[in-house]
């Protein structure tokens, strides 16, 4: 049976296409019920980036969706996975076949692509996956933290201590992405999965915020704004703007307002069993 | 493409245009770029340039290299930097310059495909070899501002003044990006600074500030110097700070 994370997940979004682009290319989706946000960047010429954004939202949302509808996230075959992480590998395999396919079947989508981060809250967990620059950070007390490490040059560079985190902020190549949705026959998701405790507030956001804003002032305004989510993720919005707003923005707030344990017990079982 | 201006007693030498990945530099012969002067090492420094960004290494050189005056072993190459050399300077003039680079593309993202990542991520490493140096000294040169350029904010200081109430005649410089006013649970706003001006949300509580005797609504509303806001039974003033 499907618990229902309606009641303990306050979920929020916001996206714009920023003052320079004339097109949104990202694409969010959210499903509170079955605990799902979904954001993703696309790339390309004319519209493909939105088309490739698209396809990889919707894939994940409706697949995830209808799969969960028998199943629960937590349940584990016998690769002792639980199916959370199976759904998102799986899902993201399928977005990037679908996408890999449209682009090279139809030559105005040649070459498109998406970044993605995807984020299934259950069990008082959250797993979490993604593919390119897009990011989710975790606001928990005081400690603001970003939770994904983008498959970017600048990130490599860092990694390998070439270049500061400092010296980062100014390199121009903040817009290569090592790895995204759509571009070859494969993609390989990087999934994790945390604990999550009540009070936690997520966000998934493309780098059009990230890249705009300092990591300090999203903190700051997540922070100060954190009793106004909507408030919060407008407000996001509008300082990439008020810094050039160069690029699409989007975000997507998730916060935690009670604890979601997973009913395991043997009356749970008894009882999705006479469903 | 990225060039290297040199010159000596401000007097240019020569130009030497980055098209390739490694430019050494050096007292020696087989230096790309050779400057017979015995204050310049045999091999002194080492720019690597991947795709927009030039990355400049001092080879452990034994008089070092100056960017913009100050020394640094590692450091990225910004636009217009000054690297010193012995007597010799060399400006790195970057071909799209930073700030104003052509804004449709520049933020464009891009796949950089796994075999040429791994070449890109190769040919820096083996430009910087395995030396773990600590970079804190080049994140003192203070690189210009360049993508995450902060807003250009609103022109006029603002505060608020503090007018009824324990506080009263207290005042709030509004300094930050946002500040939040109020009681936590009851009432809260924030009143945000933007390029164009101020800005007073609400945020939480069941009542709405209150401007010039006006409730308002969940919109962003713009501040006028010596509007009265009322706020959890606070009266408060706002006003503008010259200079």
């Amino acid at each position: 049976m499907m618990a229902n994370l309606g009641t303990v997940l306050e979920v929020v979004t916001a996206t714009d296409p920023g003052m320079v682009r004339s097109h949104n290319e990202d694409s969010i989706g959210t499903d509170a019920e079955i605990g799902l946000a979904v954001l993703a960047d696309g790339m390309g010429g004319y519209n493909a980036g939105e088309v490739a954004s698209g396809i990889a939202v919707a894939m994940l949302t409706t697949e995830m969706r209808q799969a969960l509808e028998a199943h629960e996230p937590h349940e584990t075959d016998g690769s002792g996975e639980p199916l959370a992480v199976k759904l998102i590998k799986e899902n993201s395999g399928k977005a990037n076949a679908a996408i890999y396919q449209t682009a090279k079947s139809q030559p105005q989508y040649a070459g498109m692509g998406t970044t993605l981060v995807v984020a299934l809250f259950y069990d008082n967990r959250m797993t979490v996956g993604h593919i390119g620059d897009s990011r989710l950070y975790r606001l928990r007390g005081d400690q603001f933290e970003q939770i994904t490490r983008d498959h970017s040059l600048l990130q490599e560079q860092i990694d390998s201590g070439m270049i500061s985190r400092e010296q980062a902020r100014y390199s121009q190549n903040k817009n290569l992405v090592t790895r995204a949705v759509g571009i070859d026959p494969e993609v390989e998701i990087e999934v994790h999965t945390y604990d999550v405790e009540p009070g936690d507030i997520y966000l998934l956001c493309s780098d059009g915020l990230s890249d705009m804003v300092m990591d300090e002032d999203i903190h700051a305004t997540l922070a100060m704004l954190q009793a106004n989510l909507p408030l919060a993720a407008k407000q996001l919005v509008q300082q990439a703007n008020d810094s050039g707003g160069r690029d699409n923005i989007s975000v997507i707030l998730v916060r935690v307002l009670e604890a979601f344990e997973a009913s395991t017990g043997w009356f749970a079982k008894f009882k999705a069993w006479f469903r | 493409m990225a060039k290297l201006i040199m010159s000596l007693d401000n007097a240019v030498i020569r130009e030497v245009s980055l098209d390739k990945e490694r430019f050494t530099i050096g007292r020696k012969a087989h230096n790309d770029i050779q400057i017979d002067n015995l204050a310049v090492s045999g091999e002194h420094a080492l720019i690597v340039t991947i795709l927009n960004d030039s990355f400049l290494e001092d080879l452990g050189s034994t008089n070092g290299t100056l960017v913009n005056g100050n020394p640094i072993k590692k450091h990225i190459l910004q636009h217009n930097d000054v690297i010193e050399i012995g007597k010799y300077k060399l400006k790195y003039v970057s071909e799209q310059p930073t700030g104003q680079a052509s804004v449709a593309d520049f933020e464009k993202t891009m796949v950089l495909r796994a075999p040429m990542a791994k070449a890109a991520m190769e040919a820096t490493q083996s430009g910087f070899g395995d030396t773990q140096v600590s970079l804190s000294a080049t994140t003192q040169s203070q690189p210009p501002q360049v993508a995450a350029a902060p807003a250009k904010q609103a022109e006029n200081m603002a505060a608020v003044q503090i007018l009824t109430g324990p506080s009263a005649g207290k005042e709030l410089e509004l300094t930050k990006n946002l500040t939040t006013l109020g009681k936590p649970g009851v009432q809260v706003a924030v009143i945000t600074r933007r390029p164009h001006g101020y800005f007073i949300t609400h945020v939480e509580g069941a009542n709405f500030p209150i401007v010039n005797g006006k409730a308002l609504d969940a919109q962003a509303h713009q501040l006028n110097d010596h509007d009265v806001v009322e706020l959890a039974g606070v009266k408060m003033e706002f006003f503008l700070k010259n200079g």
